[in-house]
């Protein structure tokens, strides 16, 4: 919301206070200023000129030389300007002063542009006279300017006056953010009472008194609501003799500074009374209202309405229509009909102010695609009371600025108004909650200036009508607050029972996962939640799979953002391929975010949140290297039973040949592996990629940060090498567990220490070779332990077909 | 035979001073000391000696023995230590030549904005807790005080799922989990994603994350609010930080604020980074609204309580002067390494 600093101070008249000054304390007190600008910025020396001779310049066809009198001499001043004549009063530039932009209306310079005096062509030049877009504004709000040149001032404008001023330029702008629960402050009125109380300087609010003619406006006009669950208040007034006119400049300025264009005396007063009051008001040529009738009643479905921006809208049974005796003539807080519309011809109006209910027209203005300034303030909620005040205001302008008669009296449908609100006046509790000490006296004397009445009788606060915002003490509270100072409440910090500062044991785990693959190499990524359901076919999930039942978003982003993701590896992928097309090298990264998994269909109950803990690397690197990292985290988090990996795993996005589910404590926790290399294609991936993806939910449960020292070996350890002729069908963890099964308790570990396949080796077989480790607790291991328990690890591995190498 | 011993003294000082190799120094070792040395055969001479002198002839050659080792030892050492010295010379390197490191992973700048929030809290006896990314309508509206029709449902661009699924647009629903669990005092924080239907731009993401905040004790106030949230901003953002807090609207909270803290770029005096106002927004607090208490099972004549919400992101463009939050998301490893 935009104001001028004038039109406010026009009803706070005892406000005196620098721009910053205004800007500060308003927005300490809850009305926040977003900025504000002055409209004289870098407007200097300007004063009105009046051209009193007009000769040719001798050496430049298009230049003219003009002698200029401002006031207290005549200067000569050149110009290229062709629509000037003599007599024609204009604002002048004079030497040494500043505009703020150029003629063409371009973005203007901060600083703005110094005038200096000069020669043009030969001929001396004492100053510039200016266009409407030098003087920082456009024709949009000075319709009155020319296209292309001077601006030239009415007749009666005094020669050698400032000229910023004459434009009502000697004004600040300042924009307002306002909260959606102070309806309001969606208006002058409102902004006013609250500079009025920040500044503890009277409110003074325009008196509103209509002069009426004899006539009586039921002879015009009756009303009759059908739909009073829409419409809580319709007030109609009507004016007649209209002359449209222009609005008188002071009306004019104020509504530039708020951004609206002033059109002529009529449409002028009904923007400034919804400026003012915050209410929208429409305008109906009476003479084409038919039956001389208003009916506020619901449209049918399917029924078609052209409004006066001359589009046709589909209506349905939930919007409200404004009708005549015969035919619908505008869609209720919305927009006027084009069947009604107001033209230079008037004779007779139909002023409307009417309370619709917020939310439907919220819905229908969002239905219809067509959210007006109108349907932006009833959206919100307006207080009934300002309809009529609203209405009064407009007609009293009607009459005072000559543009009409006001016809006697004001048809009003109103349903039953709501009781003011009571709220029990406590002040402890309200310094209870605030932690403040304010009296009760300095309460009342806040509330007294934001016309909340005080009952003393019963104890109660009474809130005005306007401030559909104070239902309870806590909102009470606030207006204390506001008024008091957020400044000056101490600050403190909670006593009280002493809490332990934590993280969840889940988050620990995720803290833990983050150290060690970063330790590893891996960088953190994050990616969305939603993606396109097109994904499951770039990672070559069967028709059947269940992850491609995936929760899908009604209103999605467009289709890429349309489902909830049942798999972590899209992003993983994406993140990697846009690594791999900027062209970094050995690239890894790591991601834990949820995958949501549905029970059912339609959604009954919340999905499955599971959080995936998925690494994904190219370039340096292989399958071992991603194992690596998964027994890395296991360790760190006291997952110290032997892992196994399941090539079994039958993922369709991995190779073949090279994924494994990982298994721990005989539970599935997540898998690893090669991406396909069809999958690579489909993200434009030209290199090998390896991922794994860890099921967090199942790692959290087996995870512990329990520790137990178990002693530091005292007894030697034995250590003998096997070597083997293995068939290649025969993996290294079926050797190790049969090494584990036949060890016994003085098996302390084993490890691979080399395997070869290719020449020397005879097909389809591979050497093996194991280094043992053996150690007892208690003693010095004698030779013949060590040949027992290798006695039946061999006999086990020779029933596996395997040979041992002399 | 004194005489014989101090020649032998002599002549063999004489040749460890003139050794210059330690095989040398052995050399003489065997031939002063050794089975078949000069010492030795004086030894064995002594059967010559008359008894009584024997003791001290004995003694004699002892010393002499003793005087060649200390001094054959010394020899030695001073000899190997050259030897090193001699070694280390040949053993200096380029120590200005690259570094061989271990390429550790980074932590996206979100994280680490996170974890420094956390660290903060959790200092003040907070536990960080999580609540579900897909919600009910009850807990992302209704129990936040924001009715059916309330236009704070459109304000903020929710995702629908279907009926009464929903992304959730706040993390401020934890706050209802958390009360509704009915263990009293909370002070909690709860970080989380959040997601709202903007279009992607340099300011604006369809999914975001928040960091929300409850308190709820007895005798919990508007002051202890600003002082806890003054403290935050002082640990996360300096020393001399000063905040601001403006009143502001929020259906959960009354009174609700919004809290600014002086510009870290500028100290307050206005760049371009606080857009001249020497302020920068931070985040949205208040005290509990009476209603969400009440709805939530704890009564609001007992119990009071604050809550605030940060958002994540805006913090680490903040804090880390990131200038467009796409690259949060496009996890370019150019980017994450920077952290």
């Amino acid at each position: 919301m935009n104001t001028a600093l004038s039109w406010i101070k026009a009803y706070v008249p005892g406000l005196a206070c620098s721009d910053q000054e205004y800007c500060d304390a308003m927005t300490l007190s809850g009305t926040k200023v977003e900025n504000y600008a002055r409209l004289d910025k870098n407007l200097e020396k300007i004063v009105v000129g009046q051209i009193e001779k007009i000769e040719k310049h001798p050496d430049a066809d298009k230049l003219i030389v003009c002698q200029v009198n401002i006031g207290s001499e005549v200067i000569q001043i050149v110009t290229g300007a062709p629509n000037v004549k003599e007599g024609d009063k204009v604002p002048v530039v004079l030497d040494g002063g500043k505009v703020a932009g150029g003629h063409d209306g371009g973005p203007m310079p901060e600083e703005g542009i110094s005038i200096k005096a000069g020669k043009l062509r030969g001929v001396e030049s004492k100053g510039m006279m200016c266009s409407i877009e030098e003087l920082g504004s456009d024709r949009n709000m000075y319709p009155e300017a020319p296209e292309m040149g001077i601006y030239i001032f009415p007749g009666d404008v005094q020669v050698g006056a400032d000229a910023v001023q004459v434009l009502g330029m000697r004004d600040t702008v300042f924009e307002y953010e306002i909260t959606s629960n102070r309806v309001d402050c969606y208006s002058v009125l409102g902004i006013a009472r609250e500079a009025a109380a920040t500044f503890r300087k009277p409110f003074v609010p325009p008196v509103v008194e209509v002069k009426e003619n004899d006539e009586d406006v039921n002879d015009y006009i009756s009303v009759e609501v059908q739909d009073p669950d829409l419409c809580t208040r319709y007030c109609a007034r009507v004016c007649t003799n209209i002359r449209i006119a222009p609005s008188p400049a002071w009306m004019q300025e104020r509504l530039r500074a708020s951004g609206i264009r002033p059109i002529n005396n009529l449409v002028d007063i009904t923007n400034y009374v919804m400026e003012e009051y915050g209410q929208p008001m429409h305008a109906f040529d009476l003479d084409t209202v038919a039956g001389h009738k208003i009916i506020v009643r619901r449209a049918k479905d399917g029924d078609e309405f052209q409004t006066l921006d001359e589009q046709m809208r589909k209506l349905d049974k939930d919007i409200l229509m404004i009708c005549d005796g015969e035919k619908e003539i505008g869609i209720a807080g919305i927009m006027g009909g084009e069947n009604s519309k107001i033209t230079d011809n008037v004779k007779t109006v139909l002023f409307e102010a009417a309370t619709f209910n917020g939310p439907n027209i919220r819905k229908s203005a969002k239905r219809l695609g067509l959210r007006t300034d109108a349907s932006g303030k009833f959206e919100k909620g307006l207080d009934p009371h300002n309809a009529k005040d609203a209405i009064n205001r407009a007609c009293q302008l009607i009459q005072e600025l000559g543009c009409g008669e006001v016809v006697k009296g004001m048809v009003d449908v109103c349903q039953p108004m709501k009781e003011k609100v009571r709220i029990k006046f406590e002040p402890e509790r309200i310094n209870d909650l605030l932690g403040t000490d304010v009296s009760e006296e300095d309460m009342l004397d806040i509330f007294k200036m934001l016309e909340i009445e005080y009952d003393e009788q019963a104890g109660e606060l009474i809130a005005p009508t306007y401030r559909q915002d104070l239902l309870c003490c806590a909102d009470i509270a606030e207006e204390v607050a506001r008024f008091f100072g957020y400044d000056k409440i101490p600050t403190t910090l909670p006593n009280g029972e002493a809490t332990a500062g934590k993280l969840s044991y889940k988050l620990r785990i995720e803290q833990k996962a983050r150290d060690i693959a970063e330790y590893c190499g891996f960088s953190q990524g994050m990616n969305y939640s939603f993606e396109s359901p097109k994904v499951f076919d770039k990672l070559l999930l069967p028709e059947d799979s269940p992850l491609r039942k995936a929760i899908v978003i009604a209103n999605p982003l467009g289709e890429d953002f349309s489902i909830m993701r049942t798999i972590s590896l899209n992003g993983m992928l994406a993140s990697l391929a846009t690594n791999y097309n900027r062209r970094n090298k050995d690239v890894r990264l790591y991601e834990l975010g949820n995958i949501y998994l549905p029970d059912q269909f339609p959604l009954t109950e919340l999905p499955d949140e599971r959080m995936q803990f998925t690494l994904g690397m190219y370039g340096d690197g292989d399958f071992y290297t991603m194992k690596g990292v998964v027994e890395e985290f296991f360790e760190s988090i006291g997952m110290k039973k032997k892992t196994t990996y399941d090539p079994e795993s039958g993922k369709t996005f991995l190779h073949p040949g090279r994924q494994a589910d990982i298994v721990y404590d005989g539970r599935k926790v997540g898998y690893l592996g090669e991406v396909h290399p069809i999958v690579c294609r489909n993200y434009d991936i030209g290199t090998k990629v390896y991922v794994a993806v860890l099921d967090m939910p199942l790692i959290v449960e087996r995870a512990t940060f329990d520790r137990k020292y178990e002693g530091i070996a005292k007894y030697p350890a034995v250590s003998r090498d096997i070597s083997m002729v293995v068939p290649g069908n025969i993996l290294a963890g079926q050797i190790e567990a049969m090494i584990e099964q036949r060890g016994g308790k003085i098996l302390e570990s084993y490890q691979l220490f080399d395997i070869y396949e290719g020449e020397q080796i005879k097909d389809g077989f591979k050497s093996v070779a194991y280094s043992i480790v053996f150690r007892a607790k208690d003693r010095t291991l004698e030779e013949n332990d060590i040949t027992g328990a290798m006695k039946k690890i061999l006999n086990g591995l020779e029933s596996l077909g395997i040979e041992l190498r002399q | 035979m004194k005489e014989r011993l101090e020649q032998i003294k002599a002549e063999a000082l004489r040749q460890i001073q003139g050794s210059d190799a330690l095989d040398k120094l052995n050399e003489i070792r065997i031939n002063y000391l050794g089975k078949k040395g000069e010492l030795t055969a004086v030894l064995k001479g002594m059967k010559d000696v008359a008894a009584e002198d024997r003791p001290k002839v004995g003694q004699m050659v002892n010393d002499v023995r003793g005087e060649i080792e200390r001094v054959l030892e010394e020899a030695k050492v001073k000899m190997e230590n050259a030897v090193l010295e001699e070694r280390m010379k040949r053993e200096t390197i380029d120590v200005t030549l690259p570094a061989e490191k271990k390429r550790i992973g980074h932590r996206h700048p979100n994280t680490i904005a996170l974890e420094e929030v956390e660290r903060i809290f959790i200092g003040m006896g907070y536990e960080v807790v999580e609540g579900p990314e897909i919600e009910t309508d009850y807990y992302n509206f209704e129990a936040l005080n924001i009715p059916a029709d309330h236009p704070a449902k459109d304000e903020q661009d929710t995702f629908f799922i279907n009926g009464d699924f929903l992304l959730r647009t706040q993390t401020s629903g934890t706050q209802v989990h958390e009360m509704e669990k009915g263990k009293l005092p909370i002070r909690m924080i709860a970080p989380g994603r959040v997601f709202r239907s903007d279009e992607v731009d340099a300011t604006h993401s369809p999914s975001f994350h928040q960091i929300e905040g409850l308190v709820i004790d007895r005798h919990i106030t508007f002051a202890d609010l600003k002082g806890t949230l003054a403290e935050f901003a002082r640990e996360l953002f300096g020393e001399e930080t000063k905040v601001k807090f403006r009143p502001h609207h929020f259906n959960f909270t009354e009174p609700s604020a919004e809290m600014d803290v002086s510009c870290f770029k500028c100290g307050g005096k206005g760049c371009r980074f606080c857009k001249g106002s020497g302020w920068i927004e931070i985040l949205g607090c208040g005290m509990v609204h009476p209603n969400v208490l009440t709805m939530s099972g704890i009564d609001p004549q007992e119990y009071s309580g604050f809550a605030f919400g940060v958002g994540l992101e805006r913090i680490a463009l903040l804090k880390y002067e990131i200038d467009d939050m796409r690259l949060l998301y496009e996890n370019d490893i150019r980017f994450l390494r920077q952290f």
